[in-house]
């Protein structure tokens, strides 16, 4: 027994496919939806017959070119939606005209004798796995609203049946119109079919070729999907809400970490110091070197910084830290330049009298400064001070951190609307182009 | 429920009622449409054979709707220009008759409901808005229809009709109704739609193939 079966107690009746044939070319008619059909399309002729006329009427007959348009799921295959078992019956190609391009689509009746009729349509590698609404959806403004939900307005347009083959469960021609509006909240879209006597509404699921490939059973690869559909679910933008609470949540974090680290962090100098270069000086060699000094805590950065009282001047500090203990070295070199002025266009300055620098990564000890400067030979005096830090906040550190986090939400955040603009550019709504390039 | 039996005046076959309350009922051997009278049975008609059917549903079908048993006792079959439906008669375990509609497997339950002021046939319009049971409804189909036959059991006569006019209505909460122009005196049914997984169905038809 077939899935969405029921129990049953009846011995099955006889089957009721006739050996039928086309009044028209004589060729071969299969029913396959039982006393469900109401038409039924001679493959050969494209004669529409009356599926209820034991002599099968010819009801409508159109002009196609033989594989005008062929079925990607060929009448007959059966496959499993939503644990359901459906027979594909009936297809049909559907177009609207937009701005004097034809649009087509292509629909698949599905068939079981215990269930209402479903559909899936196709357009551009773009599925969609539709069934008729019980309900009625309320409309507002560009908007409706079914089961709670809200969808916003797509597009209206005249929908226009131009190929038929196989069985309908209602009375199919070619050439006959609805108008068609379309409300989409993906992944899924609400449709009205308006005709002179009757609003159907129907309610459509985003569906991937490669999902009913597998449902289908059908050989070979669906076609790709071409572009970005109407109801399609965007990739991202189930994201963008997403990165940007785990980039708050990582920015947070990060203020916590700076305030620690800033509470953490010892306020005091480990080492500061003031020297003078008095005019004339230094004479020759003239490197000194400092008290010892300890360096605590973790191994961690060391900040030292210089501070002089250069006026358009400067002055070259060479330096060293050195371990007391291990004699292991850190040279490194400094400039402190101040320079100020006028010119034509007003005042200027450039640099200033204090430099610092960080010396990463330096392991708890005793240390001490080896300290040569270096001056202008007919420099004023100059005093100078030095200052050494342990463990200070590097507030570089966080702002790449920041922007690592940035970056993402914000590439993530472009990607979503990049997707939706293409959504909507289809519409009756298109988004107002940027600059002048084509979408 | 009492089972009342008869003898069909035609061809003398058993005849025997499954509702004590049904009016009118169907020979299931020569297929005559018998209207109960104080007395008697009556003939009024013959049914021609019924077009090949589709509807999973049968007479004899039981389910279960609103937590009630219900069996399906007789049925009117409509057709319209895009294609046909099922009235299928149905009475619950408590005595109350109502309706199981089958139009292409979308199903509904609805009772007969009494209301006044019913628009005519001439009045309706798709898209009109009526309130009955402090319930809104819009109208989304007018279907021109026809009888095309009858079997088992019915509540009513109904035998000599041609040409019938139907008005659906929907809510935004699954209700359904359904004004019934085939008498003088427009008729309105009021129900829900129904799943058919829902129904619990037994002694379905069965399809070939499926």
């Amino acid at each position: 027994m077939s899935a969405g079966t029921p129990p049953l107690s009846n011995p099955p009746p006889k089957p009721q496919v006739k050996a039928l044939n086309c009044p028209q070319c004589g060729s071969a008619i299969v029913l396959r939806a039982l006393g469900h059909a109401e038409t039924v399309v001679c493959e050969s002729c494209h004669s529409i017959l009356d599926a209820k006329d034991p002599n099968l009427q010819i009801l409508q007959k159109f002009e196609a070119a033989t594989g005008e348009a062929r079925p990607l799921i060929p009448l007959g295959s059966r496959g499993k939606l939503r644990g359901v078992d459906y027979e594909v019956i009936g297809f049909q190609r559907r177009s609207i005209t937009v701005e004097g391009i034809r649009y087509s689509w292509h629909e698949y009746v599905l068939f079981n004798p215990y269930k209402a009729i479903r559909y899936l349509t196709e357009y551009n590698g773009h599925w969609n796995d539709i069934s008729v609404c019980k309900e009625l959806p309320q409309t507002g403004f560009a908007s409706a609203n079914y089961l709670g939900e809200a969808y916003k307005h797509f597009q209206t347009s005249d929908a226009n049946t131009n190929f038929v083959l196989g069985e309908f469960p209602w009375q199919v021609r070619v050439g006959e119109h609805a108008t068609v509006t379309e409300y989409v909240k993906p992944p899924r879209v609400l449709a009205s079919e308006k005709t002179a006597n009757e609003v159907t509404w129907s309610l459509g699921e985003y569906t991937y070729g490669a999902d009913i490939w597998k449902s289908f059973n059908l050989p070979g690869k669906p076609p790709e999907a071409v572009g970005v559909y109407e109801n399609q679910p965007s990739p991202v933008s189930e994201n963008v809400k997403g990165i940007w609470g785990a980039f708050l949540a990582f920015a947070i974090l990060l203020l916590v970490f700076m305030a620690g680290f800033d509470l953490a962090s010892p306020k005091g100098a480990a080492f500061e110091s003031s020297y003078q270069l008095n005019v004339g000086e230094p004479k020759g060699e003239a490197s000194f070197v400092t008290d010892v000094f300890n360096l605590e805590g973790r191994t961690s950065n060391v900040e030292v910084t210089t501070t002089a009282n250069v006026d358009n001047s400067w002055i070259y500090l060479n330096y060293a830290l050195i371990n007391n203990d291990t004699e292991q070295a850190w040279d490194f070199g400094r400039e402190v330049s101040y320079y100020h002025g006028y010119d034509s266009d007003g005042s200027w300055t450039e640099g200033g009298q204090k430099n610092s620098v960080i010396l990463p990564s330096i392991p708890a000890g005793h240390y001490y400064l080896r300290i040569e400067p270096e001056v202008d030979p007919k420099h004023p005096p100059i005093a100078y001070t030095i200052e050494v830090k342990r463990d200070v906040p590097v507030l570089g550190f966080f702002g790449i951190a920041f922007f690592a986090l940035l970056l993402p939400a914000i590439a993530i955040t472009w990607r979503s609307i990049t997707f939706e603009r293409m959504r909507w550019a289809e519409s009756d709504h298109p988004p107002i182009k940027i600059g002048n390039s084509e979408e | 429920m009492t089972q009342p039996l008869s003898n069909c005046p035609n061809c003398g076959a058993k005849i025997v009622f499954q509702w004590s309350s049904s009016v009118q009922t169907v020979c299931q051997y020569c297929k005559s449409i018998l209207v109960r009278t104080d007395v008697d049975l009556k003939k009024v008609g013959q049914v021609a054979d019924l077009p090949p059917d589709s509807s999973p549903i049968q007479l004899n079908t039981e389910g279960i709707y609103r937590k009630k048993a219900f069996v399906v006792i007789g049925r009117i079959l409509y057709e319209y220009d895009e294609g046909g439906w099922n009235e299928w008669h149905i009475t619950m375990n408590d005595g109350t008759s109502a309706w199981l509609s089958d139009a292409q497997n979308e199903f509904a339950v609805s009772f007969a409901a009494d209301a006044s002021g019913l628009p005519a046939a001439t009045q309706i319009k798709v898209g009109q808005q009526y309130t009955w049971n402090n319930q809104r409804y819009t109208l989304t189909v007018i279907t021109p229809a026809h009888y095309r036959g009858v079997e088992g059991e019915l509540p009513f006569q109904y035998w000599d009709k041609t040409d019938v006019t139907f008005a659906d209505l929907r809510t935004e909460t699954g209700k359904f109704a359904t004004l019934d122009f085939s008498d003088e005196q427009p008729a309105l049914y009021l129900g829900e739609f129904v799943e058919f997984d829902d129904l619990r169905l037994k002694n379905l038809r069965r399809f070939e193939g499926w």
